[in-house]
């Protein structure tokens, strides 16, 4: 659906997109996840035919950016950054003059408002001017700008800055639906938003694509961490030994049977629990489930657990190992 | 050029959604027909001569505070990115924001035509003058319009655009003035009273259509507008 090849553009000395390319298929939901500045609005803008690359080539739906720019326009629907609108503009009619510039045929412009304004949730708002509309309603009503001709792609800059978190989970939502059927590229540097809603992630620091790939690949190849949250009272275990008696003992009884488990890199105790609980954080090792072991360790020990959780440190640690190191080069 | 007319559409009612329009509209007739017809009747001569020679310069004003916002403000809101993102090509959006600006001002002229008509009943004007006053009026005000889209498009802040327009606009106007051309070079001349918007306003506001002015004034126009093209490619 869309493939860059070799794309760089610079403004003035500054080199915004640096010999980037990447492929996207119909029906993918990628995102783009970089700091600012790292060049994902210029990329989206040359997508978007809104400038044109320095070198390299980029074609959209099968159409070359540079050579059949106004073919690509037409099939791609975007979101500019902060959702800049004819604030003078009621929201219909707004919506109409994008529709009719998009050539959608007069007796269907009625049907497709209908259906924008259902989507989007613009019924509130509908006869209000655009400039009284808040944030939210104002990115929902450019999202409807986007979808009024059904495009076959849909390009959408930081779809969620400026909203407040109910806000975000709805244009989330609304973006994942839109994704089913079509092709979505998006922006962001909130990186759960990219677990929540794509695909594919492409990270992208300094105008380089410094990763890409599925939420769960970029997981595994920089070998993210799991993390175990464990809460035991070694109840029987204390009252076998004599010796045992103190909790520090205990502590370090519990601490060696954890560390001895297959697959664990480390145990450290973090603080004493009420009711003679310890709390501790089992580091495990790449993609072992040892949550399991753990609680069979535990009931051949007679220990009680009250909490067993895991967390997984993912793309925030490999975004931040990937753009901090490009930052000290 | 088919989508130069949704554009006209929006930028023309864009002007009547705030009270700008009204405000603009207003002063114009206010300000031209008052300084008309304080002479007027003192003159006491049924002729438009002198409403047509008040034009250009209330036009100085007017004009670029019409054309002022047309691009920089879309340039400041960033709205610019969603219109050239849309299959729109960039000759199609100068000439939809032109024509609109065009419309505008014709409207305005159109309201003064209370004066011609009033000037009939008292008195038996000259009909070629004021045909050609008009027209003169028609021609310079569209003069005018395409340099003030141009100088919009250089810039996002509207004062800006409207005082370089301004001095832009007089500038060329005075370039035929008589004070103009004793103080150039002799072989000068020519260009410099040809090149001036004011001398051919003249000759069609007293009735008299040359070729030669028309010409000069739809090159002016041309010219403008296709700077104001190369202007918007320029941003990629």
């Amino acid at each position: 659906m869309i493939s860059v090849r070799n794309l760089s553009k610079s403004f003035g000395s500054t080199v915004a997109v640096n010999n980037i390319s990447f492929e996207v298929s119909k029906g993918e939901v990628v995102g783009f996840l970089g700091p600012n500045g790292a060049g994902k609005t210029t990329t989206m803008r040359i997508l978007t035919c809104y400038l044109e690359p320095d070198y390299g080539t980029a074609t959209v739906a099968g159409f070359d950016v540079f050579e059949d720019s106004l073919e690509v326009r037409k099939r791609v629907g975007y979101l500019p950054e902060s959702a800049p609108l004819y604030t003078d503009m009621d929201v219909v009619s707004y919506l109409r003059f994008v529709a009719d510039i998009r050539g959608i045929p007069r007796d269907l412009i009625g049907g497709r408002l209908r259906r924008m304004v259902e989507t989007c949730g613009l019924a509130s708002v509908v006869g209000r001017n655009i400039g009284e509309l808040s944030k939210g309603y104002r990115q929902r009503v450019g999202l409807a700008q986007t979808l009024i001709h059904d495009p076959e792609i849909l390009v959408l800059d930081e779809p969620t800055t400026g909203l407040d978190p109910s806000q975000i989970i709805e244009i989330r939502e609304l973006i994942k639906k839109i994704g089913r059927e079509r092709t979505v590229i998006l922006s962001t540097h909130i990186l759960p938003e990219v677990e929540a809603t794509c695909s594919r992630v492409l990270i992208i620091n300094e105008g380089l694509i410094v990763a890409s790939g599925t939420p769960e690949e970029l997981n595994a190849t920089a070998g993210g961490e799991d993390l175990i949250h464990v809460s035991i009272r070694g109840g029987d275990a204390v009252a076998e030994g004599a010796g045992l008696q103190d909790t520090g003992t205990q502590d370090s009884g519990v601490k060696a049977a954890l560390s001895s488990l297959a697959g664990i890199t480390s145990v450290e105790k973090t603080s004493e629990a009420a009711g003679g609980y310890s709390k501790y954080i089992v580091k495990v090792g790449n993609g072992a489930d040892v949550a399991e072991t753990i609680f069979r360790l535990a009931v051949e020990r007679g220990w009680t657990i009250n909490e067993l959780k895991r967390e997984t440190l993912s793309l925030e640690d490999i975004f931040l190992k990937l753009t901090t190191r490009e930052v000290g080069q | 050029m088919r989508n130069t007319v949704p554009i006209m559409k929006r930028e023309f009612s864009s002007y009547f959604n705030a009270p700008i329009a009204f405000v603009y509209l207003t002063v114009f007739l206010g300000l031209s027909s008052w300084l008309y017809l304080k002479g007027f009747f003192l003159v006491n001569e049924a002729s438009m001569r002198s409403f047509f020679s008040l034009i250009p310069w209330i036009f100085l004003f007017f004009v670029p505070a019409i054309t002022m916002r047309l691009w920089a403000e879309e340039k400041k809101v960033g709205t610019l990115e969603l219109l050239m993102t849309l299959p729109v090509t960039d000759t199609e959006a100068v000439l939809g924001k032109f024509l609109a600006s065009f419309i505008f001002l014709v409207v305005s002229l159109a309201l003064t035509f209370v004066l011609p008509l009033m000037v009939g009943i008292l008195g038996d004007p000259d009909p070629g003058q004021i045909v050609g006053g008009y027209l003169g009026c028609v021609l310079i005000g569209a003069a005018y319009l395409s340099i003030g889209l141009f100088i919009s498009s250089l810039t996002e802040n509207q004062i800006v655009a409207f005082i370089v327009s301004v001095v832009a606009i007089f500038v060329l106007y005075i370039l035929g003035a008589d004070f103009v051309l004793f103080g150039i070079p002799d072989w000068l001349v020519p260009v410099f009273s040809f090149a001036g918007l004011g001398g051919h306003f003249d000759s069609i506001s007293r009735g008299v259509i040359d070729s030669r002015d028309l010409i000069y004034y739809f090159s002016v126009i041309g010219l403008f507008l296709y700077l104001n093209v190369k202007v918007i490619e320029a941003r990629r």
